[in-house]
């Protein structure tokens, strides 16, 4: 025999059921609870960079948006750096935008939104600048296991047609499924976005 | 002591201690998707809908996925890991009095420091706080349900709490879920992003459960079943149970790497 390894194995996901609200957004349960929330508000009055929204809905395969989902997003500053100690670019950090914001969908339209900013380009270990995007991790009853998929801009196009990730999906029509829409709205920039979990325009989800 | 401690400990190897690990480019081990559900799961019928069909596309861990979200004590308050004060109105909320605890790990068995970690949970007569929640059981007052912990610097976290009561589900006429505590970790990485359950040893409902049992590996299914931990308890107050969270593990990173001996 030869010696053993020994890794620990990964702990098994399961869903996060239809009260994923009461653990980790309680203000959708009906209550107050908690002395600090978390939100899906990430831009702070003193973010640098271009304020935008991201809306949009996450649909099953009958076409019916999730009213019952959660998101989380995870994504760079203005400048392309993570606020996080492995990313060593060289882009400058800024106190206060963490990057990060959780959303329920609203009970009765399924519409999620987050109010951040528009993250810079990414540059990876190589050097080499992705197309900047925002990461998204969606939980719901009935998703056994979190799923991940990306948002890129559909006004990078020079970018985007560059990005290394996007052009590892072979076929460029499931491309389009992560590139959210903007447009402007009272003077406000939006970008739209629908996940499909099923069906002919299924999302790109990865295996990260 | 096993071969591979006395192989460590054999001065002949120099190896310098602690280990350093070899030159990695920082992204997490592999995901083992056999040891999780699958999407598509039709004995829990949400699913059906709700699964994607396509392949996932498998992603070299990039800057996006090796970061993600820090927190702080800052982010917390101090009543939220004690889920018996902290929505109590006039008294404690009613049901068996327990410690949950244990460390969040790595693959590698290296606690995970600093994390953020977020339980939910039903009261002890098996109803959630949420408007959605329509079950007859009464709410309870005294009884928010939630709470959260940032882990110390070897990965452990406790909390207290009431034991949470079964349910009826929507699923089958006659389905029930066993008492369990919904859990949310997230780790150093975004791709370790991970929710999950606790179930309680002994509870005669694990095994007919229709969304424990879409997990395919038993032993994966087992260790999801916290054991009742006597030594932890607090005579003539709580009972304790002890859960251990597995998180991907991750290779060195290639900024990290070190020279021999320093």
């Amino acid at each position: 025999m030869p010696q053993p390894l020994n890794y620990l194995k990964e702990t098994a996901s399961q869903t996060a059921g239809p009260y994923v609200h009461i653990g980790l957004i309680p203000a959708m349960a009906g209550f107050d609870i908690f002395e600090k929330n978390f939100s899906n508000v990430l831009v702070t009055p003193n973010s640098k960079g271009e304020r935008i929204t991201l809306e949009g809905r996450v649909l099953d395969g009958s076409g019916t948006p999730l009213r019952d989902v959660l998101l989380e997003i995870w994504q760079a500053n203005a400048a392309g750096r993570y606020n996080h100690p492995a990313d060593r670019s060289a882009g400058a950090l800024e106190e206060g935008f963490r990057g990060w914001g959780r959303a329920g969908s609203d009970f009765d339209s399924g519409l999620v939104t987050f109010e951040t900013i528009k993250p810079g380009a990414i540059t990876d270990k190589t050097g080499r600048k992705c197309a900047p995007h925002v990461n998204v991790w969606i939980v719901a009853r009935g998703i056994n296991i979190g799923l991940n998929t990306r948002l890129y801009f559909s006004d990078e196009e020079a970018a985007n047609a560059a990005d290394p990730v996007l052009n590892l999906i072979e076929q460029p029509t499931r491309r389009k499924t992560l590139i959210a829409t903007r447009s402007e709205r009272a003077g406000k920039v939006v970008y739209s976005f629908t996940i499909n979990l099923q069906g002919p325009e299924e999302t790109v989800f990865f295996d990260v | 002591m096993n071969a591979q401690a006395k192989a460590l400990q054999d001065p002949r190897l120099n190896r310098p201690e602690p280990f350093t690990p070899p030159l990695g480019d920082g992204g997490f081990f592999q995901r083992d998707r056999s040891i999780h559900p699958p999407a598509y799961a039709p004995g829990y019928k949400s699913s059906v809908l709700r699964s994607p069909r396509q392949s996932l596309l498998s992603l070299e861990n990039s800057v996006s996925e090796i970061t993600g979200p820090v927190f702080g004590h800052n982010d917390l308050g101090p009543l939220d890991n004690d889920l018996i004060r902290n929505y109590a109105k006039d008294g404690d909320p009613v049901g068996e009095r327990i410690i949950v605890h244990g460390r969040v790990l790595d693959e590698t068995g290296r606690g995970v420091p600093n994390t953020l970690v977020e339980f939910w949970q039903a009261n002890a007569g098996g109803r959630y706080r949420h408007k959605k929640d329509t079950y007859l059981a009464p709410i309870d007052p005294n009884f928010g349900g939630c709470g959260r912990a940032l882990t110390d610097d070897t990965g452990y976290y406790y909390f207290r709490t009431v034991k949470p009561g079964p349910y009826p589900w929507r699923n089958f006429v006659n389905s029930w879920r066993p008492a369990h505590i919904h859990f949310s970790v997230f780790g150093s990485g975004f791709a370790q992003r991970l929710i999950t359950q606790m179930y309680f040893e002994g509870d005669p409902l694990i095994p007919v459960c229709p969304i424990l049992t879409t997990i395919p590996d038993k032993d994966a299914l087992d260790r999801l079943v916290a054991p009742l931990d006597l030594n932890a308890s607090t005579p003539f107050d709580s009972l304790a149970y002890r859960f251990d969270i597995v998180l991907r593990g991750q290779r060195s990173t290639y900024f990290e790497n070190r020279t021999a001996g320093n």
